[in-house]
């Protein structure tokens, strides 16, 4: 621990004499820059074990060899590694004392949601009301942990798992996302600052879902999250990530990881609703939200479903994978991804049969509109051993005016005779005669567009949980506004 | 409650309606008949407010109103309801919920309060029983996959729902067969009441053997070229639109 202490005061001194002014040691903010004493800086301050930061240091070292990909159609600006800081603390978040200083614009879009005004105060971060609410989260979440520890479940950040369940997170940390995956998620291995861990015992089944509280906690998450789950033998958890409430955020670029590892018959389902601030209409500002999430169906039998409605965001680049090694597992994506304005989205799924009879299904249903271009990505794999495997992927999209694009890029790769795949692939247009019909009965030309866009994207959203269902539709329609004349 | 006056309306270059005129007072049913490409599409095309059509000369008022002023779902909303020709599908949404939004737009509009599901579903299970429609129709999704009658009965039904004060029905007898045409024009004549005017718009004279009209008008090159009452459509039937040869 002495060690560390001196690395965080060695950083600090250091970044005392570079920028001439006093950062306090209680300062929970790392200086500019990324190099290793960055990366050992966080840990230090987390007071994590030693074999964590080896981990971290490994990622970077692998992180400093490695380029950004370039395989996605994204336009995207060099980004300075070096301009940002990557250890901040929560409370960074800036705080008003009351919702007439928050943004209107922001108060808008949140009673369009319906989203109840103690949590609107949340959200925002006033100050006053807040305490309050911290109160009211606090008790919730002493509640509901409580009910939680009965069935013997962990759910907490990382930073407690690390101190509280070494050997679990040791045993899981980086086993289905490995540190030199990609250029983003080795950054996020170095210097992840914090997420959620979560661990299901054998043949519990998760008595709520995991959302309440982490919705409230969201709003204070970091740069770079980190979550890993894991459903033992027989067990079911159902993990909602996200909030249909705008997010505005100052950090421009979020690389975020989650892992998740289901055992012999046990099902994750994981939902995200994703609405970070997409820039302007100009496309100025705007979050780059570079994520990396992979289930590992590790025992016979399981299943993972990711469901995921993407609306936010300047550029969008997230496969949520299934990697489906036990015999008869299954894997399940579900996607509805909006571009509007100048957004940009290259997301889909990969599948990667190992185990024999493992299934998945891709369900994804790209929108664009305004000058947004939306891709799908996908990769299906059947390795030569997943005898009878089967995969099935339906890839819509829908077209609103004539100056944005939507473009599919599967890619099939079978290894084994007996596997079958499927892949179907639709483009259309919202048409003036559906408009025109909606108009002629009565609604309103955004009402009419909404209607439409929440028919084309109902096999996705059926799959939400219900509490987000219908906020859900509503952000659909809140993302698409201004793009009907 | 409509009056159209010397309506001139082009889509492009093309000039289709040519100085139409027609008042149309509560409780009456015109129908307004003519050949393939006289126009009656169009017609029901500039009152419902669709896009496309460019109105060049006179002016169209109902209930007192600049009828043009206004956009299509205001159109609607103050009660003009057009049966389309060809009923257009909305994949992915329930036909049921589809038809709530529809009504509650328009009570709204009229100040009155919206229906929740429950008050919905009881007014829909009596326009049901008054139409003799299957309850079927009403989980599908709008209009996907249904076939050509019960697309028309769909119609039909909405048009009930939504208890509009001028009904227009383009060619809502094409593709029937003589049951589904009976049964369409039942619904039809159900809904004639007093307040309510329709514009029946048809290339056969035999939908007006089932819905009898006060007026009939013979559209011919974008214009009206001869009313009468429901005797002029059997004798147009008798001669063909070949007679308005002369006429034209």
């Amino acid at each position: 621990m002495s060690a560390a202490l001196d690395t965080v005061r060695a950083v600090a001194d250091n970044s005392q004499y570079k920028y001439g002014f006093f950062t306090d040691i209680e300062s929970e903010t790392a200086p500019i820059g990324l190099n290793e004493d960055t990366v050992r800086f966080i840990s230090a301050k987390k007071g994590e074990p030693g074999w964590l930061l080896e981990w971290r240091l490994a990622a970077f070292r692998a992180w400093l060899t490695m380029t950004p990909p370039n395989w996605a159609k994204l336009k995207i600006d060099p980004i300075d590694y070096q301009a940002s800081t990557y250890y901040s603390a929560p409370k960074a978040k800036p705080t008003v004392s009351s919702l007439d200083e928050v943004d209107p614009e922001l108060l808008k879009t949140y009673a369009k949601l319906g989203i109840p005004l103690k949590e609107q105060e949340m959200l925002a971060g006033v100050r006053n009301i807040a305490v309050d609410a911290v109160f009211d989260s606090v008790s919730v979440a002493t509640t509901f942990k409580g009910k939680l520890a009965e069935e013997g479940i962990i759910f907490c950040s990382m930073g407690e798992a690390i101190k509280e369940h070494p050997e679990l997170v040791r045993r899981y940390l980086g086993s289905v996302v490995p540190t030199t995956d990609n250029y983003f998620a080795a950054l996020n291995a170095a210097v992840y600052s914090d997420g959620s861990f979560v661990y299901i015992p054998k043949g519990v089944r998760c008595p709520m879902e995991l959302s309440t509280y982490f919705r409230i906690n969201a709003a204070n998450s970091g740069q770079f999250e980190r979550t890993l789950i894991v459903a033992d033998e027989g067990s079911y958890v159902s993990y909602l990530e996200g909030c249909t409430a705008p997010q505005r955020d100052e950090n421009q670029l979020h690389a975020a990881v989650v892992e998740l590892v289901t055992m012999k018959d046990a099902q994750i389902k994981y939902s995200t609703v994703q609405n970070w601030y997409p820039g302007d209409a100009e496309g100025k500002g705007g979050i780059y939200n570079f994520v990396t999430k992979r289930g590992d169906c590790r025992g016979a039998n399981s299943k993972i479903s990711w469901t995921q409605v993407e609306t936010g965001s300047a550029i969008t680049w997230k496969y949520p994978s299934c990697v489906l090694t036990g015999d008869n597992s299954v894997g399940e994506f579900y996607s509805v991804a909006i571009v509007n304005n100048r957004q940009q989205a290259d997301t889909g799924s990969k599948m990667i049969h190992i185990g024999k009879n493992t299934k998945s299904t891709i369900i994804s249903k790209g929108i664009s509109a305004g000058r947004g271009q939306g891709t799908y990505r996908g990769q299906v794999k059947v390795l030569p051993k997943a005898n009878g495997a089967r995969n099935f992927t339906q890839c819509d999209s829908l077209l609103i005016g004539d100056q944005c694009g939507a473009h599919t890029v599967p890619y099939i790769d079978v290894y084994n005779r007996t596997a079958r795949v499927e892949h179907e692939a639709t483009t259309s247009k919202v048409s003036e005669d559906q408009m025109f019909y909606c108009q002629q009965r009565g609604l309103s030309a955004e009402d009419a567009l909404s209607l439409i866009v929440n028919g084309f994207a109902k096999e996705v959203l059926k799959e939400l949980p219900m509490e987000f269902a219908v906020e859900a539709q509503k952000l659909l329609a809140i993302s698409l506004e201004g793009s009907v004349g | 409650m409509l009056e159209i006056k010397n309506l001139h309306a082009r889509v492009g270059d093309n000039e289709i309606l040519k100085g139409i005129s027609l008042t149309v007072n509560p409780g009456e049913v015109h129908a307004i008949m003519g050949p393939n490409g006289s126009g009656k599409s169009t017609l029901a095309s500039v009152l419902s407010g669709r896009d496309g059509y460019e109105v060049t000369e006179g002016s169209v008022t109902y209930l007192g109103q600049d009828l043009l002023a206004l956009d299509a779902d205001v159109r609607a909303r103050e009660g003009v309801f057009l049966a389309f020709q060809y009923p257009v599908e909305i994949p992915g949404v329930n036909n049921m919920y589809f038809l709530r939004a529809a009504v509650n737009s328009v009570r709204k509009h009229r100040g009155e309060p919206e229906l929740d599901a429950g008050q919905f579903l009881k007014t829909v299970r009596q326009t049901l029983k008054l139409l003799d429609l299957r309850e079927d129709l009403l989980n599908r999704a709008v209009n996907v996959g249904f076939s050509g009658g019960e697309k028309k009965r769909n119609e039909i039904f909405q048009l009930a729902l939504l208890n509009p004060k001028l009904a227009i029905l383009d060619e809502t007898d094409s593709g029937l067969d003589i049951d589904a045409l009976r049964q369409v024009s039942d619904g039809v004549n159900k809904l004639r009441s007093p307040d309510r005017a329709f514009v029946l718009i048809t290339h056969y004279q035999r939908l007006l053997d089932y819905i009898v009209p006060d007026h009939v008008h013979v559209l011919s090159q974008g214009k009206i070229v001869m009313s009468g009452d429901k005797s002029l459509a059997k004798e147009l039937e008798k001669s063909g639109y070949a007679m308005l040869g002369d006429a034209a």
